[in-house]
């Protein structure tokens, strides 16, 4: 038996391309940063770009934020899967570094699931301390006070510092300035 | 057992000095986790640790694919020995105390950051993106290590006398960070590296600031030793990759 193709129309393609598109990014969107489950990869700015390639296979750039940031790979996987699971097919991720990540990447959603979460969002990259200056003073993200102090630079994630309020007494993280 | 044989562009070379610097520094750092004298300066230590492994696999990578033979960063990291390594010696000494570690810390990243400020400008685009990423965690390593240089300088007697034994034995391995051979002329005349002389002043400028405020003496020059980047080693580098490619070494292409 003889099937009937149907003809696309150039339109008809490019709609299904922008639907495969839409979904794509839809699918990309859910992954969530596996150290903070509580902010998507695209408000944090990892997700650079969703695109279809010539070959019709969706293309995606994720950034680090870190270099060491072990979650990058396990982001890379779980973006595969969710465009996968979408029907999709299995896309291309690439992890691209230019323009390099800034704290200024994340958005304002993002930055209100951060303080959601009790972790302090950072603030803006042009408020960057100089070398060895006092940083602006960090809010927390309990009580709002602003009397609060810095235990480390470093806490239990590359991309966190440890503070610790002195209004309530409590510790908390807060997003480093990058 | 296998080891490769990396063949050694200049571009390639300069990677490998740079990522091999970065590495087993990573390595030196890695070693005080569960041992640092507390919660906050494990925790940091191993993420100076983290960030550096973190630049060192983004400059291997890069090294892989300009050298074009289908290998990979772990091939770099994992089956060369330690003549093919091209790290500066600084990087490779034991751990030693608290003092000399955060001391190794403060010189490399007093001259990190200025490197990777100075290479955002480079005409190699890929270096330049490496570059701009590790700019920004070069400088918190670099407050990090100077605050407690400070800290230490200007602490108790104790922490005086280990930081000035510290300066002591890593002074005459500061001077590789400046040198310049036919390598680097011909990738700084290419616009792909920054000239070290350039760098040196905003090394200086730190150290003098930092070694003011912590009241210690900057040390005359001296004899330096040289050789790290040309694959001339310390007994330490042969000892610390056998731990560090054991792994590779014992189940050639094992992976997790």
């Amino acid at each position: 038996m003889e099937t009937i193709e149907r003809p696309k129309t150039s339109a008809g393609a490019a709609t299904d391309a922008m639907a495969v598109l839409a979904a794509a990014r839809a699918a990309a969107a859910t992954v969530v940063d596996p150290e903070i489950p509580t902010i998507s990869i695209t408000d944090l700015g990892v997700l650079r770009d969703v695109r279809l390639g010539a070959d019709g296979v969706v293309e995606i750039d994720i950034t680090p934020t870190y270099f060491g940031c072990p979650a990058m790979r396990l982001i890379a996987l779980e973006v595969e899967a969710a465009v996968e699971r979408a029907g999709l097919g299995r896309p291309r991720v690439q992890l691209v570094l230019a323009p390099a990540w800034t704290t200024d990447w994340i958005t304002d959603e993002g930055r209100a699931a951060l303080l959601a979460a009790g972790i302090a969002p950072p603030p803006p990259a042009a408020s960057r301390r100089s070398l060895f200056s006092e940083g602006a003073a960090v809010k927390c993200p309990r009580c709002g006070s602003l009397d609060t102090e810095t235990i480390s630079e470093f806490g239990s994630t590359a991309c966190k510092a440890l503070h610790r309020c002195r209004a309530c007494s409590e510790p908390f993280h807060a997003f480093k300035c990058l | 057992m296998t080891t490769i044989a990396v063949a050694e562009t200049p571009l390639v070379l300069a990677l490998l000095r740079l990522a091999d610097t970065c590495l087993v520094h990573s390595h030196r750092l890695a070693e005080w986790c569960g041992h640092a004298p507390m919660i906050e300066e494990d925790l940091a230590l191993a993420n100076l640790a983290l960030d550096l492994l973190g630049q060192a696999r983004a400059l291997y990578a890069y090294a892989a694919e300009v050298e074009g033979r289908g290998r990979t960063e772990d091939d770099l990291a994992y089956l060369r020995d330690a003549p093919q390594f091209r790290n500066l010696l600084i990087a490779e000494l034991p751990r030693g105390d608290f003092a000399f570690t955060i001391l190794r810390v403060f010189l490399l990243s007093a001259h990190a950051h200025p490197f990777w400020q100075a290479t955002v400008r480079s005409t190699d685009a890929r270096l330049a993106a490496i570059a701009a990423k590790a700019e920004k965690e070069a400088a918190y390593h670099l407050r990090h290590s100077g605050e407690w240089t400070v800290r230490l300088g200007d602490g108790t007697e104790e922490s005086r006398r280990r930081v000035l034994a510290a300066i002591d034995a890593l002074w005459p391995y500061t001077g590789e960070l400046f040198e310049l051979d036919e390598v680097d002329r011909t990738l700084l005349a290419d616009g792909v590296l920054p000239d070290p002389a350039a760098i040196r002043p905003a090394w200086e400028a730190t150290v003098a600031r930092v070694f003011g405020e912590a009241l210690l003496p900057r040390p005359a020059d001296g004899w330096l030793q040289t050789g790290g980047r040309c694959g001339r080693h310390t007994e330490h580098l042969g000892h610390l990759l056998a731990v560090m490619q054991h792994l590779q070494r014992a189940y050639p292409g094992l992976s997790w």
